[in-house]
């Protein structure tokens, strides 16, 4: 079978429930769409772990498992843009004030490091005021590989 | 001898060789279960070389890199030794990126890991 690019490219809305393991009920097709898009093994692993980390700090952190309360994702795939939107129903945060997790005194720290890895991952990241929001976008261009 | 549902080991001399059954280690509660073996290695069967062999896994969430650094103080609180190898290079990433390049000693292949316990 032969997998062509779409034209106007892919794009999901989804709510997801707050509980554990939830992710894959968007990133098992949004792999599948990235690889359709032409997008790279490298750059969908890049996808795929800041989604997997921003979707399940919004389930646990955010919503802190409420299963009153959904996780909004919304994502936009063409061969040149990956861009995926988390909203959870929690309080937010300050993403100013997540320690830095590679200082030698937190080195050792078993959790910490999700937003780390999104932001090293992805061309873009960005909160909304409130901090229940997070914008993650990756471009792939000629220059970018 | 425990029951391993996430992870298999061998004996290579006096290294206990763990692989990983999952592909993609990300699931929260395969993690949960993931962690428990492993400290039960150190734990319950004071196993004091231990080498986990990253062959076949495409994917690692930073929960379970939480449960690696707490394996590696778990390791050195019972003075053993623990090595990482065969991490492919989108992994070796994150463990660059959060800097745990410096916290665990990784190797490139199996053969270089075990020898490097001698």
């Amino acid at each position: 079978m032969e997998h062509r690019p779409a034209e106007s490219g892919w794009n999901l809305e989804v709510d997801l429930p707050s509980q554990r393991g939830a992710s894959r009920l968007v990133t098992d097709e949004l792999l599948e769409q990235l690889g359709i898009h032409g997008w790279s093994p490298s750059d969908i692993f890049a996808i795929h772990l800041a989604a997997e980390e921003a979707i399940v700090n919004a389930i646990v952190h955010g919503n802190k498992l409420d299963p009153a309360k959904k996780v909004h994702v919304s994502c936009e795939v063409t061969p040149g843009l990956a861009r995926i939107r988390i909203t959870d129903e929690g309080e937010g945060f300050d993403p100013g004030q997540v320690p830095d997790c590679t200082a030698d005194d937190r080195l050792e720290m078993p959790g910490g490091r999700g937003v780390m890895l999104m932001k090293s991952f992805m061309t873009r990241i960005e909160y909304n005021a409130k901090g229940n929001s997070v914008l993650l976008e990756k471009r792939h261009d000629a220059a970018a590989g | 001898m425990a029951t391993h549902r996430r992870i298999d080991v061998s004996k290579v001399g006096d290294v206990s060789v763990v692989k990983f059954q999952d592909r993609k280690i990300l699931d929260e509660a395969s993690i949960q279960e993931l962690g428990l073996e492993l400290f039960g290695l150190v734990e319950h069967d004071n196993r004091k070389s231990i080498l986990l062999n990253f062959k076949g896994v495409e994917f690692l969430s930073s929960a379970a890199l939480g449960k690696l650094i707490t394996l590696d103080r778990k390791v050195k609180s019972h003075k053993g030794r623990l090595k990482l190898c065969a991490i492919r290079p989108e992994i070796l990433e994150v463990f660059q990126i959060t800097k745990l390049n410096k916290v665990f000693d990784i190797r490139t292949d199996e053969a270089e890991a075990i020898a490097a316990f001698a």
